[in-house]
């Protein structure tokens, strides 16, 4: 794709500073970068890499306390440190960038047809009119259906999807020589994903711009980039072709990034092993609407008709898009959400339990989040975290003896045990969620639904729970339901496959053959999407 | 997957553990408005409740001969005044007024005459207001020269006296003590029942939600002052029936606040894993509710106790608050505003302390906001 | 459109009857009466006042006679102003108080967007320092103490401007009470704007903007202050009611002869229809005005629009 070499945007020692009341924080400490004509360069890191500030610093985006020093040239013409007029002249006009959150990238108050024009008419006069045309045809280049319809739609009336295509059509307004695109995708779902990608590579081959592509997903990277930065705490660790970095990396820290990608498997139950969980034909609805007098109320079917039997000893993977009521069945199943359907725990029915009669069994059936830093309460210290549920299950314990249990706990998650004195908000993402687990390894569970638990966490982080996950199974037999959109963490996990679309199971099977053999043709796509974009 | 942004608290543990509480109050303390905002306070509660300690007046005590007097910093009468009355008295004793001499409290004079005066003279000194305790300390020339001493009656009015003389300055300290006093305690009421509404309302959600806000709105509607002054009129004008009224009229924007933050924690995964830990509603309100809402229920504590306060003297103005001998900040303001022609100072000095705290309520409360929602702002 | 006016508005009517009968029996059931005045009347013709206002009937039947007059627009005689109904009292005083509310309203939400948008551009900065400074001032300063101070300042020392009254109804009348009236709310709008307006300039899709390039104009003018001025538009409804209302406090003080003073008179005075009819007279601003915003609302929000 790269016609010449020539170095259109060049970086040297850019530096970009935060003041904060705490100090300053120092998030992108000098680095050097080139992007040259019509290629692909990925800049790759993990969360405080400083990879998105290095770009909103260079677009003049940072947030008011942020300043940035050094030098950016596109094209004999330097990015740092001049006026916002003549910076203008470049931004949105040569230069363009798209989002990570599609959904609140775009102006709520105006119609899409009119925000894309907006740059049009700005970099190259004319009016809202004349751009119409070509707003149309842009809408059309994205793939946005029936364009002539959707230009005057809000952007609220759209899909997360759409709008990161209108981002891609704002984008493209003025033939833009680079496109700085942050993480694009992450907050989109896989095949989403999939289908925005292949859009900006046949855009790029179209027109032939660079992208810089800011992502933490090394799959992306793989696919879709020519040349990689490898960014860790501000600096520049490695450079280079995607295929000697991925094959060749020198850096410990890219090395450690590599073989953080899941993999190894866990070993299956016996089959004689008797089941522990079992939902049967598990409906919930949602009431929508309708306030206290007036009517209008409709429901909406979360999980339609979903039978789940999870074995002693056994992992099911749930896999599913946003919206397809994998986390809904894993609530309905631990009786926490409203929900129709027979159930039971080992050999107790507990279809009709209320929750007074689910309290004692609680104890055996635990959860655990995505997000660690919404799962814990930030006015406690971890240590009233992790004994709060000994508080009701356990009330007869002492002090000392609940004390005696945080440290247990929290040592078999490979925390230190002084931890418990601290509060959630001193720990990383990773650690968090190492608490989380404790909270729910200090009942000593049967079950354990595990909801998203590493869709938070940085790759390196994330094979680390994994671990510890799957060692904590090994030691305590315990049962897990694993809930994921991420297919390689669910095949790393997992003895069994449940696929879920709008609240029903499309399939489900053997990890291996679901992920070998797919019969159904969206676990296909889903499966294609996520390991060969 | 955001990058750093502009919040090192997120680092990995330091070696000193902090609860964002503590955190919240370092932030503070660097904040340096909010922080003169807090002397101010603590000085004028301080003044307002302790003052009285050192005012030899009392709120109630009337000084028929200081009606409306201007504020000043020397004693009451001068010493003009004084040599007029002395004048005046050893006229009435059919004696000659030598010399006359005031210092501080005590007056020295010596009076002479052409015959020798009776030392009883001196109960015509004791007679005037003015003096007392006067006694003969030498007597020269045959007792027709007597030199005296006593005590002068002077009373300091730093901030003058009001139309009935009585002293503003021990006014304005119980009207600061009423009015902080009706402030707190009506905070509180309203902290007391918007709280525990909100919590309530927001966490059990669903039809409950919707009749105990259909409840709330309904209060809304009522024009609130009028609820107000109704209240006040009807069931009579106490002290405390006037902070439980208020009270009682402010707890709705509390319980709409708690409300809105219950169902923002209540979707927060901290409260779903104590569900699944088995915790009771009451429970999780008490344990994990409540205390997350801390931090805007703070902020707006420091909005209510100025809104209170400016009620409190609303009512006053409207000749509803608290009744006289008794007084606040807001009833000595409508007074002043009456007499602000002839006495500028009656309004002056209960508007000073009355809009320092107000300022300085104000200062805390964004400085406590800043502090709990370290935003760049 | 229609539908969503004529639906809101048939949801107010359970809202108005409530707020009626709560504050009925409120007051009846507090102590005293429209007639226990401190003088004692003679036995006789407090019999007479009873009867002729039908004040001897049970209450409900008193309540039932209410509801029912006051749905034909029939609020009854004034207790305490004897040769007026309170129909008439409120139809000679509001257009007074409607006229000053107005003006204020205008000062107010002019004055307070404007200075609001300039302290939120120019963040932290003297101007920003001295702009919500004077917002302070407005919200910590009671208009018991603006308004006595005005009069002192510009009628009496300066002799600029009338102390009162309404005069001939000239702006030189109005300006002083307008002042007095509009600068508490001046400032919440000063507040309100100046942090909805923060907020929205750091919004992820103002950042989009400025990444393409739009002049800081266009930024501030055609994305930011659009969204910031939704908050601004809520708070619109309770403060037009409230000044459009009058106020009790700014129209003793200026001795305008507005319905503001009628509702603290009729509470003092125990004039129990005249309290109902400015009761009821509120509530009707306040929904009418919560209507007018919310529309006003959906025209700006297209996500919230009412079809």
């Amino acid at each position: 794709m790269a016609e010449t070499n020539e170095t259109i945007l060049a970086i040297r020692e850019l530096k970009v500073n935060f003041t904060t009341p705490d100090g300053t924080v120092n998030a992108v400490k000098g680095i050097d970068l080139d992007v040259r004509a019509g290629e692909t360069l990925a800049v790759v890191g993990e969360s405080g890499s400083g990879k998105s500030q290095t770009m909103m610093g260079i677009m003049g985006l940072l947030a008011r306390n942020g300043a940035v020093t050094g030098s950016a040239m596109y094209r004999g013409k330097e990015l740092i440190g001049v006026p916002p007029a003549e910076l203008n002249k470049v931004r949105g006009a040569k230069v363009t960038m798209i989002f990570q959150e599609p959904m609140t990238s775009l102006d709520p108050l105006y119609p899409i047809g009119r925000q894309i024009a907006e740059p049009i008419v700005h970099h190259r006069g004319g009016s809202y009119k004349e751009a119409r045309k070509r707003v149309l045809e842009l809408l059309e280049l994205v793939g946005i259906p029936e364009p002539a319809r959707r230009i005057d739609s809000y952007p609220h009336e759209l899909s997360g999807g759409q709008r990161q295509r209108v981002m891609i059509a704002m984008a493209l307004a003025n033939d833009p020589d680079i496109l700085i695109a942050d993480e694009p995708t992450t907050a989109l779902d896989v095949t989403i994903q999939a289908q925005i990608l292949k859009l900006l590579r046949s855009l790029q081959e179209r027109f032939g711009m660079a992208i810089v592509l800011i992502t933490h997903d090394l799959g992306i990277v793989r696919h879709f980039a020519e040349r990689v930065a490898v960014m860790r705490r501000g600096e520049v660790v490695e450079q280079g072709a995607t295929a000697d970095i991925f094959d060749r990396p020198t850096s410990d820290y890219t090395k450690m990034l590599l073989a953080a990608e899941p993999h190894g498997r866990k070993a299956p139950p016996s089959d004689a092993a008797p089941i522990i969980l079992e939902g049967r034909d598990v409906v919930v609805d949602y009431r929508i609407g309708g306030g206290l007098f007036s009517g209008g109320a409709s429901t909406f079917r979360a999980v339609d008709r979903v039978t789940v039997r999870l074995r002693e000893g056994q992992t099911i993977g749930i896999v599913g898009e946003s919206g397809s009521g994998k986390s809904t069945l894993g609530r309905a199943l631990l009786r926490l959400v409203h929900s129709e359907g027979r159930y039971r725990f080992g050999s107790t029915d507990i279809s009709g339990f209320d929750r007074s009669r689910m309290r004692p069994l609680r104890k055996a059936m635990q959860l655990v989040f995505q997000d660690p830093y919404g799962s814990l309460s930030p006015r406690q210290t971890v240590g009233e975290i992790i004994t709060e549920g000994l508080l009701v299950h356990e009330p007869e314990l002492g002090k000392a003896e609940r004390d005696r249990r945080a440290i247990a706990a929290l040592s078999e998650v490979g925390l230190d045990p002084d931890a418990r004195n601290r509060y959630p908000h001193e720990f990383s993402g990773g650690q968090r969620q190492r608490i989380a687990i404790a909270r729910a390894m200090i009942l000593k569970p049967k079950v354990v639904i595990l909801d998203e638990p590493t869709s938070a966490l940085d790759r390196s982080v994330q094979g680390q729970v994994i671990e510890l996950l799957r060692s904590l199974q090994r030691s305590h037999q315990l049962s897990y339901v694993f809930i994921s959109h991420d297919l390689s963490v669910v095949k790393a996990m997992s003895d069994y496959v449940v696929v879920m679309k709008d609240g029903r199971i499309v399939e489900e099977g053997e990890t291996d053959s679901i992920f070998e053999a797919p019969a159904n043709a969206y676990t296909k796509s889903l499966i294609g999407a996520a390991f060969n974009i | 997957m955001t990058d750093i942004a502009a919040n090192p608290l997120n680092e990995p543990p330091k070696t000193v553990s902090r609860s964002l509480f503590q955190l919240a109050l370092i932030r503070f303390r660097r904040n340096r408005a909010a922080m003169a905002g807090c002397v101010t306070l603590l000085l004028i509660a301080l003044f307002s409740f302790l003052g009285p300690l050192f005012v030899p007046h009392t709120y109630d005590q009337v000084f028929p001969s200081y009606v409306t007097i201007p504020p000043s910093l020397q004693p009451r009468p001068d010493v003009s005044t004084l040599q007029e009355v002395m004048d005046g008295v050893a006229a009435r004793a059919r004696v000659k007024l030598e010399a006359f001499r005031v210092e501080g409290q005590a007056f020295t004079a010596t009076i002479s005459s052409d015959e020798p005066i009776d030392p009883r003279a001196t109960r015509y000194f004791d007679r005037a207001n003015e003096f007392r305790d006067t006694k003969v300390e030498a007597t020269e020339n045959d007792g027709r020269v007597l030199k005296l001493s006593g005590q002068v009656n002077r009373e300091y009015f730093p901030f003058g006296t009001d139309s009935n003389g009585r002293d503003l300055l021990a006014r304005v300290m119980l009207g600061g003590q009423i009015s902080i006093a009706v402030g707190l305690l009506a905070s509180l009421v309203s902290l007391g029942i918007g709280v525990l509404y909100g919590a309530t309302s927001g966490y059990i959600g669903g039809r409950v939600d919707n009749v105990m806000m259909r409840f709330v709105e309904i209060l809304y509607s009522l024009p609130f002052v009028f609820l107000v002054v109704v209240l006040v009129v009807f069931f009579g004008r106490s002290f405390v029936l006037i902070f439980l009224v208020i009270g009682a009229v402010e707890w709705l924007d509390m319980a709409r606040i708690v409300r809105g933050q219950t169902l923002a924690l209540k979707r927060r995964e901290f409260v779903g894993a104590a569900q699944a830990l088995g915790l009771t509603d009451w429970q999780i309100i008490r344990r994990h509710i409540i205390p997350n809402t801390i931090g805007p229920v703070i902020v707006f504590v420091t909005v209510v106790v100025p809104k209170v306060i400016l009620l409190e003297s609303f009512l006053s103005f409207l000749g509803l608050g608290v009744q006289a001998p008794l007084t606040s900040w807001g009833a000595l303001i409508s007074e002043g505003a009456n007499n602000i022609q002839s006495a500028p100072w009656l309004l002056i000095f209960p508007s000073i302390f009355f809009v320092a705290t107000l300022f300085s309520l104000n200062f805390v409360g964004d400085g406590l906001r800043d502090a709990f929602d370290p935003k760049d702002r | 459109m229609i539908a969503f006016v004529l639906r809101r508005l048939a949801s107010a009517v359970p809202t108005l009857f409530i707020v009626v009968t709560i504050s009925f029996f409120l007051m009846r059931f507090a102590p005293g009466g429209p007639f226990n005045l401190e003088r004692p009347l003679p036995p006789a013709t407090m019999e007479n006042l009873v009867r002729t206002y039908q004040l001897d009937q049970p209450l409900w039947r008193q309540y039932a006679t209410y509801v029912s007059n006051a749905v034909t627009g029939d609020f009854g005689p004034s207790y305490v102003y004897k040769d007026n109904s309170v129909a008439e009292l409120i139809g000679k005083g509001l257009p007074y108080s409607m006229e000053l509310g107005f003006y204020a309203l205008l000062l107010a939400l002019i004055g307070g967007v404007a200075m609001g948008t300039v302290a939120a551009l120019r963040q932290n900065s003297a101007l920003d320092f001295g702009i919500m400074s004077l917002a302070t001032v407005g919200t910590t300063v009671p208009n018991f103490v603006v308004g006595p101070v005005l009069t002192l300042i510009f009628a009496i020392v300066l002799s600029w401007l009338p102390a009162g009254g309404w005069g001939d109804g000239s702006l030189r009348f109005l300006i002083l009470p307008m002042i007095a009236l509009a600068l508490p709310q001046l400032a919440v709008f000063a507040r309100l704007t100046r942090g909805s307006m923060i907020e929205a300039l750091h919004a992820d899709h103002i950042r989009t903007v400025r990444a393409y390039g739009l002049p800081s104009r266009v930024v501030v003018v055609t994305h930011a202050m659009r969204g910031a001025m939704l908050p601004v538009v809520s708070y619109l409804a309770p403060c037009a009611a409230a000044l459009l209302t009058g106020s009790a406090v700014v129209e003793t003080i200026f001795t305008i002869p507005g319905v503001g003073r009628y509702f603290v008179l009729g509470a003092i005075n125990r004039d129990y229809t005249l309290v109902m009819g400015t009761v009821i007279l509120i509530a009707i601003f306040v929904i009418v005005f919560n209507l007018l915003v919310d529309i006003l609302y959906g025209l700006l929000d297209p996500r919230v629009r009412h079809d």
